[in-house]
């Protein structure tokens, strides 16, 4: 038996997204430049308005989101197997069957809007900028990643992107406080600050709800609800699920997460309510994830494998977003075939690359840990081991 | 959620690896049942539940998930949801759920999924549970026990891998135990569960695993450990290790190092951090005349810092031969690097370099 949320997503599985306007003249190999799709209805609390469910899709938009997201779902795939091989250490949280959120919502942002969110951080660090290869570098702690191998799978950082937290729900404040600056600024920024199904229960978030919302601060709270925090199932941990409404005097969208040309929609309507004044919005993605919480849960014990294949088979965002554009000619399959040849040598390549490369030298023990240090030499494991302070950087938010 | 060698949460199989190499020689140990940190604790857990009505667990993935890292298995089934409770990721507002029920007379084990996130719930541990019994005169009793893993774990960076003994060993109106090994685990934790106050219990993820000699003693239901008292892990002359935790292990292996270079090193291992046993400690330098500490915690203001102070304080200063000094983590942040993190930590070569400076051989 499925879990109130999956079955909610199953029963829409099959949208009608049909075309609405240029149907391609023929199936065989003419691609046409744009055309409309029908999303699913949003749900609303405490909106006037939703989003609208008419979408219209360029080709070039089809052809990056696709690429985006395959290029996640095959980074995770080589994370998970460098996992395995013990190459990666530690933590592997893995996004794959979430890339939708990621992708959609990046395609609603302007370059000097930011992100931040918790531990689940690769796809939306490659989508914030940074390619896989620093990504797989940073996974396998080599000098080559985003964070010289200093942060791992949780902490990895780029311009506009503040992590990578591994505090269940610490980094909620800090998205608040993001948004706070792009408001002291001026800049009509905003920042997305994304949070679990379970995180959304810690009490700072609420905390912030409240300021966020005292303020008209222009955060985007993204609770990215795919069904378990850990092992607990939502309706577990959260004495109400209807997640979109849990800032009570917040408004808040409900949004298909596996959907991505819905997740967009829902971003759009976000990004333009903070960025003109009205202080902040919720959006709940509905979505799942594909693996354990991390590699070492087997993620079998608390649902069913029935249930992850019938997600996987009825809804997943890459496979449904496929068959979209190409049922509407905006892309061919050949042209689908290309593209995954090529994402796969390139993450071939990357993963490669970032097992052969070296760590980053013991002098980096002692770096950064002050943008300007007072201490002198830092203390090693004993008074006959100092180390000398260095400062590597750059900064990317100043 | 990290568990031995690098592996994170539920990878059980990778967890029980034997520890055998070391300290336990003789064959009276040899024939003692083996018996793992993980199943230590939940022995005593399992016992103390059974003698006492009051006692209860709450904290994340404790009943349905058998605990992160499995040291609730089989409690939820065998208590059910009445007494042993899986909270929401609410650290702040399980911890003083759980204190509050200690104040009105139960008896809770509040378990953080790793020490990382009790400072979500720092409040608390220190503003509600150690102080009320003082700020109410002696009238409100607060007897919580808070558990989980401390200290460095492998591979999980800076955010997940740090040891929160000094932290907690600071407040007055805490105790602080910090076991090493299975006996340690037991008997630390049930003396705990018992104790009229509120007891910061600091689990060692890396050694949840790990199988040690539990005595027939060790196995009864009877079997306590006093809070505050030391113990002895290995007899010797020339030097004192003094360690808790994982640490304590680090001192055994440098130890046998050293003792292949004729240097018998009597290593401590603390057991509590508060109270911290500084006879014990003082008996030994009084016969040693040379002291080095050791933990994976940082230097500054730590465990190793205050057993120094208190050495300068008292008339065993005069009985060192030379200055006593800390082996500690690395002052910095963890960093996820291999090669990295293993030089944050304190190793056995670090202990016999540090002893062989103070013994002043080469
Ligand atoms: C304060 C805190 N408590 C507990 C944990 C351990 N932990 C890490 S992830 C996690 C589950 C979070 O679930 P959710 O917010 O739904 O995010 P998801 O993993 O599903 O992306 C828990 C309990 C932590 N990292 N921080
Ligand atoms: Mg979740």
């Amino acid at each position: 038996m499925l879990p109130a949320c999956v079955r909610s997503i199953c029963k829409k599985s099959i949208p009608a997204n049909k075309a609405l306007g240029l149907i391609a003249r023929n199936g065989s190999g003419h691609t046409v430049g744009e055309t409309q799709f029908e999303t699913q209805p949003f749900k609303l609390h405490k909106l006037d308005e939703g989003p609208s469910t008419h979408v219209t899709l360029t080709r070039d938009e089809a052809l990056n989101m696709y690429t985006q997201m395959h290029t996640i779902r095959r980074m995770e795939t080589s994370a998970g197997n460098l996992y395995k091989e013990k190459i990666v250490r530690g933590f592997c949280h893995l996004y794959s069957g979430q890339e939708a959120v990621a992708v959609g919502i990046k395609h609603a942002l302007r370059p000097h809007d930011a992100v931040i969110t918790a531990y689940r951080a690769h796809g939306w660090t490659h989508i914030m900028g940074v390619p896989p290869f620093e990504v797989l570098s940073e996974l396998t702690g080599r000098r080559t990643g985003c964070a010289r191998g200093k942060g791992g799978s949780m902490h990895m950082y780029c311009k506009n992107f503040y992590g990578g937290n591994g505090i269940v729900g610490a980094q909620v404040p800090l998205g608040v406080g993001i948004a706070l600056a792009a408001q002291y600024k001026g800049t009509d920024g905003v920042c997305v600050t994304l949070y679990g199904d379970g995180a959304a229960n810690q009490g700072q978030v609420f905390e912030v709800y409240n300021m966020a919302k005292l303020w008209d601060v222009p955060c985007i709270f993204v609770c990215e609800n795919n069904g378990y925090g850990m092992g607990t199932s939502s309706v577990r941990s959260s004495a109400s699920t209807d997640y979109y409404t849990r800032g009570d005097y917040v408004p808040g969208i409900w949004v298909d997460g596996m959907d991505v040309l819905a997740v967009r929609q829902a971003a759009r309507l976000a990004v333009n309510y903070c960025a003109s004044g009205k202080g902040p919005i919720v959006i709940e993605v509905q979505t799942y994830r594909y693996s354990g919480h991390s590699m070492s849960d087997p993620g079998t014990s608390y649902r069913t494998r029935e249930e992850v294949q019938e997600v996987r088979q009825t809804r997943d965002p890459i496979t449904s977003f496929k068959e979209k554009i190409i049922s509407h000619n905006l892309v061919t399959a050949d042209e689908i075939k290309e593209i995954d040849a090529k994402i796969r040598t390139e993450v071939d390549e990357a993963t490669k690359k970032a097992k052969a490369e070296k760590e980053i030298g013991i002098d980096e023990l002692p770096a950064d840990i002050y943008a300007n240090n007072l201490e002198g030499d830092i203390r090693g494991v004993s008074i006959f081991q100092p180390l000398k302070h260095k400062r590597i950087g750059p900064a990317v938010n100043v | 959620m990290v568990s031995k060698s690098g592996r994170t949460l539920l990878n059980l199989a990778s967890l029980n690896r034997v520890i055998s190499k070391r300290a336990f020689s003789n064959s009276k140990t040899l024939a003692a049942k083996q018996m793992t940190v993980r199943d230590a604790l939940n022995s005593a857990l399992d016992e103390e539940m059974t003698r006492d009505e009051k006692v209860f667990i709450l904290g994340e993935e404790v009943a349905q998930y058998d605990g992160a890292y499995k040291v609730t298995r089989g409690l939820w089934k065998k208590y059910g949801d009445k007494r042993v409770i899986d909270t929401p990721i609410t650290e702040m507002g399980f911890a003083g759920i759980a204190t509050g029920a200690a104040m009105a007379g139960l008896r809770p084990v509040c378990e953080f999924m790793t020490f990382n996130f009790a400072m979500q719930a720092i409040d608390q541990i220190i503003n509600s549970a150690a102080k009320t019994f003082y700020m109410s005169a002696g009238r409100v009793n607060v007897p919580i026990v808070f558990r989980g893993p401390n200290g460095a774990a492998a591979g999980v960076a800076a955010q997940h891998s740090q040891c929160y003994g000094a932290w907690y060993a600071h407040c007055p109106g805490l105790k602080v135990v910090s076991p090493y090994n299975s006996e340690d685990a037991k008997g630390l934790l049930k003396s705990a569960i018992r104790d009229p106050d509120p007891v910061v219990c600091l689990e060692n993820e890396i050694l949840y695993g790990v199988q040690y000699p539990m005595s027939d003693e060790a196995l009864s239901s009877d079997f306590l450990l006093p809070i505050g008292k030391a113990k002895i892990e290995r007899p010797g002359k020339h030097i004192t290790l003094v360690a808790h935790s994982k640490a304590v292990e680090t001192c055994l292996d440098a130890a046998k190092e050293l003792a292949g270079k004729g240097i018998e090193a009597e290593v401590i291992n603390l057991r509590s951090l508060r109270p911290i046993d500084i006879d014990t400690i003082t008996k030994s330098v009084v016969k040693t005349n040379h002291l080095v500490s050791v933990e994976q915690g940082w230097p500054t203001c730590g465990i190793g810092a205050e057993i120094l102070a208190r050495l300068m304080e008292s008339e065993v200063f005069y009985h060192l031969d030379q200055p006593a000094v800390r082996i500690t983590g690395a002052d910095v942040p963890m960093p996820y690097t291999q090669s990295l993190e293993v030089a944050a930590l304190p190793r056995p070569a670090d202990v016999v370099d540090a002893v062989k400076r103070l013994l002043k051989v080469k």
